[in-house]
């Protein structure tokens, strides 16, 4: 197969799996927080509630986009797309067997950390261009946050790249499988943690929600924005959950093996072993959401800057200290 | 020609193009997104010329924390939305020009006289090699960097705190 038919096909199935993936995590978080509030709408109504989702979507699709008068346009109409472009280029390197990988790039995980950092300036530029103080403090408190979480993120993946020994997703996972543990047991457990933690707040989702806070500042930078844009910023938003549960998933825990299974198989059961994995952790931040109140300002900074930074810099040092023991 | 060529060219006119274009425009947060599509197809050049490595530090110091830092300064200072008359100032335009085309005569014919006929495109720039480099020939340097970069930042923190004796302990 030519190069360029592979890259269409490649991207294609990424165009098709990532709105999906997103439908299935709202439809998780729908019947989650449903379940957990005992709220009868979304167990029951509409063929049990599974509906729901491509309804919403279908509400977005039929609804009028407004564009304020005082609005930056340009930058304004294109601040949705560094968020949704930057959250689908990350399923890049998310491998579901050792050959289904759009890329295994060599520099796997760094390319994780540089592409995730684009989507900032969406948020960014959204917040700016739309000419409303609500927006304006909404992207003040999401540049804080995001450069305040980024480092932990980063730090966190770097106690996996010493043990690990390599940057790429498949060779991590491989290492994993020759170790016989996943990450999260042999010795990451802290970073593991870490790296939840940052990937929650990098998502602006509760308890870390301070940029969108709707009851204090109405969606924050996505307040002007409606129809089909104010739809981008939400789709990409789950997209982004199950990016980084699935990361989360194959940096820590082994990815698309598990135990037991046939190796040769891979191909077949690795697909469903991730997203089982990955759904598992997206269950686990969605029971966060509705279970915590959202964190104040300054506690927050305080969390990333004197907690989780320190914190990911110590295990930096004893991974390192033990690599070189043992 | 190659298809690869092309797509070079074409490159390096949108990197013209928006380098231009950041330097024209009168609107800093326009600038800024003309800066990003500058740093952008610069890493998309570095990537063709296999340094990936070089092509994602772009992508994560300069787009990443330089622009955003960049964006969360304008929206601090300058939260009205539109062009901004005092960047169009014109008065030291020929001296501009002078420095710019003195600038890019020096660096033409330093890359000329180093790189005229050698080859430098590898197949595959190993980051390994490049990590184990910097930590044993060029140490010394990349310690010294990281030692400039830590003054830069306690001197930076020491300028914008306040003074210790008027900050209570409860307001940090």
């Amino acid at each position: 197969m030519s190069f360029s038919s592979e890259l269409l096909i490649k991207v294609l199935v990424v165009l098709a799996t990532a709105p999906v993936m997103a439908l299935g995590l709202t439809l998780l978080e729908v019947k989650g927080s449903a379940w957990m509030q005992r709220r009868p709408g979304p167990l029951h109504v509409g063929l049990r509630g599974f509906i729901f989702p491509l309804a919403t979507a279908a509400k977005y699709f039929q609804k009028e986009t407004i564009i304020p008068k005082d609005v930056d346009e340009p930058v304004f109409k294109w601040a949705p797309a560094w968020v949704i472009a930057a959250v689908v280029g990350l399923f890049t390197i998310i491998p579901l067997s050792p050959t289904l990988v759009v890329r295994d790039l060599e520099l796997g995980v760094f390319f994780l950390l540089a592409i995730s950092s684009i989507s900032t300036i969406g948020v960014l530029t959204a917040g700016w261009s739309s000419a409303n103080k609500f927006s304006l403090m909404g992207g003040l408190r999401a540049a804080g946050q995001l450069i305040a979480y980024e480092l932990p993120l980063i730090l966190s993946v770097v106690g996996v790249v010493i043990q690990a020994e390599t940057m790429s997703t498949v060779g991590i996972v491989e290492k994993q499988i020759e170790f016989g543990f996943p990450f999260v047991i042999a010795g990451q457990g802290i970073a593991f943690i870490i790296f939840m933690i940052a990937a929650t707040a990098e998502m602006m989702r509760t308890p870390f929600d301070m940029p969108i806070g709707e009851s204090e500042l109405t969606m924050g930078f996505m307040t002007e924005y409606s129809g089909i844009r104010f739809l981008i910023f939400y789709i990409s938003e789950y997209i982004n959950l199950f990016v980084m549960c699935a990361i989360a998933s194959t940096l820590f825990l082994g990815g698309y093996h598990i135990p037991l299974l046939p190796t040769e198989w891979v191909n077949f059961y690795g697909p469903l072993v991730l997203i089982g994995k990955t759904f598992i952790l997206a269950f686990l931040l969605i029971a966060v959401r509705w279970s915590f109140p959202r964190f104040r300002e300054d506690q927050l900074q305080t969390l990333a800057w004197k907690v989780l930074i320190p914190v990911s810099l110590l295990n930096i040092m004893v991974t390192a200290i033990m690599k070189v023991v043992f | 020609m190659e298809a690869i060529d092309i797509f070079s060219y074409f490159l390096l006119l949108l990197l013209l193009l928006s380098g231009i274009k950041v330097v024209t425009t009168s609107n800093v947060i326009h600038a800024a997104i003309f800066l990003v599509f500058t740093l952008a197809t610069t890493a998309i050049l570095f990537i063709l010329l296999s340094a990936e490595f070089v092509a994602l530090v772009l992508v994560l110091v300069y787009i990443g924390a330089v622009i955003v830092l960049f964006l969360f300064g304008v929206m601090i200072t300058r939260a009205p939305l539109g062009p901004n008359a005092e960047l169009d100032n014109d008065q030291n335009k020929i001296f501009a020009t002078l420095i710019s085309i003195s600038i890019f005569g020096i660096f033409t014919y330093i890359l000329l006289q180093t790189f005229d006929s050698t080859v430098v495109i590898r197949e595959g720039t190993s980051t390994k090699l490049l990590g184990e480099i910097l930590l044993s020939r060029f140490v010394f340097p990349f310690e010294l960097v990281s030692f400039v970069l830590l003054g830069a930042l306690i001197g930076g923190i020491t300028l914008a705190r306040k003074d210790n004796a008027l900050m209570d302990e409860d307001q940090i």
